[in-house]
């Protein structure tokens, strides 16, 4: 029958992106520890998995081309795919701002740091949590958490501005510092656009389960 | 015996049944027709028997056979016609509808001696129309509606519902989508089904014999009101009345009555097939 | 704005004892395409029967409530069921043009209601067929058998002869559920077309199909109108759960 058929095309799909967000968990993870570790090393393995990861979209884009065509999905289904679609989309952007990330830590190849880091393993632990509960979120569609987690994104902007400030600072006192103070607000920022794609996340979620546009990027 | 040497002896008696079947029909035909034949000449269908009966032709009882049934065509066809309408598409189910179907049924049921005893009381003498062609019509007429009814009910039911809609949703009223749709694609049905029980009407002796037949009458009516010859009854009397006559002459008359008969009937099946090919294109 | 075409105030429709519309309220505007939709039986083909009240063939057929085409009520006593017909036109699911020639299925309805200009006779049948996009296909042959047409030609056919009364409404009851694919689009193709100037109201059990060509979208669940609204919402993000359920095929 046509509806067991569409849930069962529908779950392969969903799975298909808890195991890309999966990856990207990872990677944010490893990207940020591969940073407070000065592993160049590390940060070269997590950007050779940006290419699965880009592989894995292309797929689950594939897979909702094929259900759209086929199947005429209408309502909640057209909506499921449409989510599932645009989140993989974000994920895939994520996981580019992660190698961002890992491209910065091979450019300061192992320099010692200027100081200990605070806020930017702060900022990544959120961005870890973000990406987690949103995925959560989807798969229970669950509106409460995706409102949640679109909120920590207000922390991660917090953080940044701080840790921009904190930067500057120090480069207008110490002009040889200015390299790696740049490098890092590198890293910050592509932290921050992170953040940014996780509440896309979100409002995929809102629309997914409510039919309804909401703007939780503000 | 096995089930196939079973299938095997079912398979030929039933057609061996058919084939009896067919072989009765070619052995009377032939008698008749190889006997009446040669009598066909000009002057046995032009001219008015002679010498009491014995000799001349049958041209009184031709043309007299067709006066009926022109008569029973003009009586029966529009009032089986319109019961026919009425009863498909106005009447709704209900008891007074099955009573009436019920009544036509019977009707069909009742032996024509009785019809004629009916058109005898009833036409000739209550109606004092006499023994004639008025009478003996009106007779047939009532013998053949039943027929007539129940082959243009089905020819009517036969009319797809779909044009009936169509010509009503395009604000027809319901009597001109009858007019305009319904009986002229019932037309080909209603026609065909007439007309076969025309042929049976026209070789009917006894509905006519106490109502229009004359049984010697060397000229033709003069009004509807007269006696006229027939064919059926004109044979019945050679045969049977007249011990002297020609063999030739009940046996040409029996053809002639046989192709008037086998000519309507070939008239129906041509019509039925023309119609259905105007239908195809 | 949109006015308002069509109207039905708590209207309910019982055939003896079954109750087959209950309390229909809905509202549908000019030159709009609304699509009735929902599994058999639904009561939707009955709705649409009201409008031209082609429900009085019907006998045990009774309608209470309100159903308005325009200012008239439809079910007035005093409403002349003829009249009603020529502004409201329908076409049906299986194409059931008369055995007779192109022309003369066009010019039938013209002609019954007193046409005899041969003049204009011609110039009808001619913009009808244009107006259904078949004049090019029959223009050589308006003489010949309607019947030996194809399958969707036909249809549009059918769709000519009800728009030579100059109708201001279209019913159309599921009218390419006999065709192929390709006469489908075309049939679709020319609802899109026939929008502007008509008001149209089309069941189908196609549920692509009402959310390719429709404005407004109708559920119908037996005999209750669970939700109407706009085409796009109702096949992206219904309010109804048995609506979602019917659309997404996980209905029963």
């Amino acid at each position: 029958m046509h509806c067991i058929e569409m849930d069962h095309l529908l779950k392969n799909l969903q799975h298909d992106l808890l195991r890309m967000g999966a990856m990207v968990e990872e990677a944010i993870y490893n990207g940020v520890q591969s940073l407070v570790k000065r592993d160049a090393e590390l940060a070269s393995t997590v950007l050779d998995g940006d290419e699965k990861i880009n592989q894995l979209q292309l797929e689950i884009e594939d897979r909702c081309i094929k259900l759209i065509a086929t199947q005429q999905p209408m309502a909640k289904d057209l909506r499921k795919i449409s989510a599932t679609w645009r989140i993989s989309v974000d994920l895939e952007r994520m996981a580019d701002n992660v190698g961002d990330i890992c491209k910065a830590v091979i450019r300061l190849n192992g320099q010692a740091y200027l100081k200990p880091f605070e806020h930017i393993p702060q900022m990544a632990d959120l961005c870890q949590k973000m990406v987690k509960d949103g995925l959560d979120a989807y798969i229970n569609e669950d509106v409460a958490l995706a409102v949640q987690m679109s909120e920590m994104d207000h922390q991660v902007d917090t953080l940044y501005r701080e840790i921009f400030k904190d930067l500057m600072e120090m480069m207008s006192a110490n002009s040889n510092v200015v390299n790696q103070g740049n490098q890092l607000i590198f890293i910050a920022r592509f932290l921050e656009r992170f953040g940014d794609h996780a509440t896309n996340i979100a409002e995929s979620v809102v629309y997914l389960v409510t039919g309804q546009r909401k703007d939780l990027n503000k | 015996m096995s089930p196939k040497t079973q299938e095997k002896i079912a398979f030929h008696v039933l057609r061996a049944m058919t084939a009896l079947i067919v072989l009765c029909l070619a052995v009377v035909l032939w008698d008749l027709f190889s006997k009446g034949f040669p009598a066909l000449t000009w002057e046995f269908i032009t001219e008015n028997p002679k010498k009491g009966m014995t000799a001349g032709g049958i041209f009184p009882a031709i043309v007299g056979t067709f006066y009926l049934i022109v008569g029973t065509v003009l009586f029966a066809l529009p009032v089986g016609v319109m019961t026919a309408v009425y009863l498909v598409e106005y009447a709704r189910e209900s008891w007074v509808t099955r009573v009436i179907r019920l009544a036509v049924v019977n009707l069909a049921g009742v032996p024509s001696v009785v019809f004629g005893l009916f058109g005898l009381g009833f036409f000739v003498l209550f109606l004092n129309f006499g023994a004639s062609i008025l009478a003996g019509s009106l007779t047939l007429a009532l013998m053949v509606l039943p027929v007539i009814i129940t082959t243009s009910e089905e020819a009517l039911r036969a009319v797809p519902n779909g044009f009936r809609e169509a010509s009503l949703a395009l604000g027809a009223t319901k009597l001109q989508t009858i007019l305009f749709i319904v009986l002229p694609n019932a037309l080909p049905g209603i026609m065909t089904g007439s007309i076969l029980g025309l042929a049976r009407a026209a070789g009917e002796t006894a509905p006519i014999l106490l109502t229009a037949a004359a049984f010697f009458l060397p000229r033709l009516p003069n009004s509807i009101f007269d006696q006229v010859m027939a064919l059926p009854y004109h044979l019945y009397v050679i045969a049977t009345q007249v011990p002297n006559a020609d063999e030739k002459i009940p046996y040409g008359t029996a053809t002639v009555l046989m192709l008037l008969v086998l000519g309507l009937n070939l008239a129906a099946v041509l019509l039925r097939s023309y119609f259905r090919r105007l239908r195809k294109v | 704005m949109i006015r308002t075409k069509i109207s039905a105030e708590n209207l309910n429709l019982f055939y003896g004892d079954f109750h087959a519309l209950k309390d229909i309220n809905i509202s549908m505007g000019e030159r709009q395409v609304t699509a009735l939709i929902g599994p058999s039986g639904c009561g939707k083909s009955t709705f649409l029967r009201c409008l031209n009240r082609m429900n009085d063939i019907i006998p045990t057929c009774r309608v209470q409530g309100k159903l308005m085409f325009e200012d008239s009520e439809i079910y007035h006593p005093d409403t002349d069921v003829v009249a009603l017909r020529k502004r409201v036109g329908m076409v049906f699911q299986a194409p059931n043009p008369f055995p007779k020639s192109v022309y003369e299925n066009v010019a039938y309805a013209p002609k019954l209601h007193g046409l005899k200009d041969k003049a204009r006779l011609d110039e009808i049948v001619e913009t009808s067929l244009r107006q259904a996009a078949l004049w090019d296909e029959v223009k050589d042959r308006l003489h010949k058998p309607a019947l030996g047409l194809s399958g969707g030609q036909q249809q549009r056919l059918c769709i000519a002869r009800a728009l030579a009364i100059q109708p201001e409404v279209l019913l159309m009851d599921e009218p390419t559920s006999a065709l192929d694919p390709i006469s489908t689009l075309k049939i679709e193709e020319l609802i899109r077309e026939l929008k502007q100037y008509y008001t149209i109201v089309i069941v189908t059990h196609n549920m692509q199909q009402a959310a390719r060509i429709s404005d407004k979208t109708a559920f119908f669940l037996v005999g209750d109108l669970v939700e109407f609204d706009d085409t796009e919402v109702i096949f992206t993000n219904p309010k109804d759960q048995r609506t979602e359920d019917y659309i997404t095929g996980r209905f029963g």
